[in-house]
């Protein structure tokens, strides 16, 4: 089995979110890049397929040289080759049409990204290059086992959880659940000094017209200060009366 | 030309967030000077939908369609598009809404924004405000292809009246075999608890509470006020309640009107998933616990004596304001 990990370049969940240039660009400032987390959970379980199927893994990301760290950090995990496709990524649906490209092209048997990016949180990518390539989809995925070309994932829904059985080829919209919290991998020492020299090859964008752009950022407004209550009377009363919300 | 919007249905009776979507849909109108559209797959009463409104109903009846299928229902809402020469269509921020978006939008070669926050700041060229960086930010976002996709995030709107009355058609869009090749084998959904997606009110608990046996009195809390019930990311990690519950930047969003934190210290990665609840509530013992920069109500005290008081208050007052 042949899998593809979609890794985007995110700001760790910790940082503090700023703009500059007019409020029209995301402030890189003091910000540590990550692997976006809903990837990690998918890049995880790849790592289980290729440790217990035998599966090959190769991770893509579509950005400039300053995501390369994202990528061989994938590899130090295990991945066995990378692929940057170098262009900036600006809209999710000039980003699904060159993984998608990428994903035909490799022949990958099933390709996973994350539900969503945790910085434009559009949670499209996945859905898009499945539609784009002709694989089955599975969004929201939780769990995912494979047999041959077969395939059963579950899927979170609101309130509950579906089962499904599809096949591949198959792209699914991983998140936590894929594999645990505690089943993430730190890279070792290792894994460091063989990322250094796996493959990572920089492949030109195909031409694509971007179709959405963004064209200012804004922080929300400042909070007003909380109103600290001393009784369930008091806090009862307010959210009644004051906040209208019971 | 119109505004299609998808009005989704559960167990046949259209969905508050869907009703909230056509409301959405019937101010784009208003700025483009056009109708609202609204597809229904197998909803029995789509009499609400006038109200909010829809001009139009398209009324898909077809039980290959009982069970939500995304690749299926992204075909239909393509073909009511162009069948109506839409240049918007609505959707929700719900989990279906968000799986058959992306089929959707590449069906129509539109462009998509999710978690629209509010009507576009202009229709030409179109300019919609959505959440970004999980609640930390907002984008402005011009979508400039012909059809535009909005997904409307929850409780950002509101179920906004209109004097529209809904005329209502049927639709039998054609379905080829490629819009079945996953199969449903089950589905496992709580009937009985309300869930975090629907919640007017969460009632979500942290490590504070020291242990999963101490959530009884959450879940009293939970069901006297009609809540969802939901926790922080380390409770969850720590297999006290399971991941659906997990609220955060890597678990689920909360929209809500109220939101109830209890014994949570207020990570940013937790703040940043609430923070488009409308009103928020901490109690903590621990007066310097960073959410209570980020709530509008605090109360400072233990918990364990907080809420029981809280929850006997609230049955009192409903008892009172029945």
């Amino acid at each position: 089995m042949k899998i593809l990990v979609c890794i985007s370049h995110v700001p760790d969940t910790t940082s503090k979110i700023n703009f500059t240039e007019g409020d029209t660009k995301f402030d890189t400032n003091g910000v540590q890049f990550v692997i976006n987390p809903n990837d990690e959970f998918g890049l995880t379980r790849a790592m289980w397929f290729k440790e217990k199927q035998g599966a090959t893994v190769h991770v893509v990301n579509v950005g400039g040289p300053e995501t390369e760290p994202t990528l061989r950090k994938a590899l130090a995990i295990g991945a066995d080759e990378a692929i940057r496709i170098n262009t900036p990524a600006t809209d999710g649906f000039s980003v699904a049409k060159q993984l998608a490209s990428v994903a035909k092209e490799g022949g990958y048997d099933l390709v996973i990204g994350g539900r969503e990016s945790i910085d434009y949180n559009g949670g499209m990518v996945p859905g898009m290059v499945a539609k784009l390539t002709g694989a089955n989809f599975v969004n929201t995925c939780i769990s995912l086992e494979v047999e041959g070309d077969k395939a059963t994932a579950i899927r979170e829904i609101d309130g509950g959880k579906e089962t499904l059985k599809t096949s591949l080829p198959l792209v699914i919209g991983g998140q936590k659940g894929l594999v645990e919290e505690s089943d993430l991998r730190i890279p070792n020492m290792r894994g460091i000094m063989q990322a250094r020299t796996k493959p990572l090859t920089v492949k030109d964008p195909t031409d694509s017209n971007n179709e959405t752009t963004t064209v200012a950022f804004e922080k929300p407004a400042p909070k007003g200060a909380v109103k600290l209550v001393d009784s369930v009377d008091e806090l009862v009363n307010l959210l009644h009366n004051e906040a209208k919300v019971i | 030309m119109s505004i299609i919007v998808y009005t989704e249905s559960e167990e046949g009776k259209i969905k508050k967030i869907a009703l909230e979507a056509v409301a959405y849909a019937k101010g784009i109108a208003d700025q483009m000077g056009t109708s609202v559209t609204a597809v229904t797959v197998n909803s029995n009463d789509t009499s609400e939908l006038g109200k909010y409104g829809a001009s139009k109903v398209l009324q898909v009846s077809n039980d290959k369609l009982n069970k939500f299928n995304a690749e299926a229902y992204a075909d239909v809402l393509a073909q009511a598009a162009k069948n109506e020469d839409a240049k918007v269509v609505v959707l929700t921020s719900s989990a279906n809404s968000k799986f058959l978006a992306p089929a959707l939008a590449v069906n129509l070669d539109a462009g998509y924004v999710p978690n629209v926050v509010s009507l576009p700041e202009s229709t030409s060229p179109f300019k919609v405000k959505h959440n970004v960086f999980t609640n930390k930010a907002f984008a402005v976002t011009e979508i400039k292809t012909d059809r535009k996709i909005i997904g409307l995030g929850k409780n950002s709107y509101g179920l906004k009246e209109s004097e529209a009355a809904a005329s209502t058609e049927a639709f039998s869009p054609n379905l080829d075999a490629h819009d079945f090749d996953m199969e449903i084998v089950s589905v496992d959904k709580a009937t009985e608890k309300v869930t975090i997606a629907d919640a007017e009110v969460v009632v979500s608990g942290g490590r504070g509470l020291k242990g999963p046996e101490n959530w009884g009195m959450l879940e009293d809390l939970a069901k006297t006020l009609g809540a969802a019930t939901a926790c922080s990311k380390p409770v969850s990690d720590m297999g006290w309640r399971p991941h659906s519950e997990h609220v955060g930047q890597t678990g689920k969003p909360v929209a809500s009107n109220l939101y109830i934190a209890v014994g949570i210290s207020g990570a940013i990665q937790h703040l940043a998933g609430i923070n488009a609840s409308k009103v928020k509530v901490v109690i903590n013992n621990d007066p310097e616990a960073p959410f209570f920069k980020a709530a509008d109500y605090g109360m400072v005290g233990d918990a364990f004596e907080i809420v029981p008081k809280l929850t006997e208050k609230l049955k009192e007052f409903k008892a009172q304001n029945a």
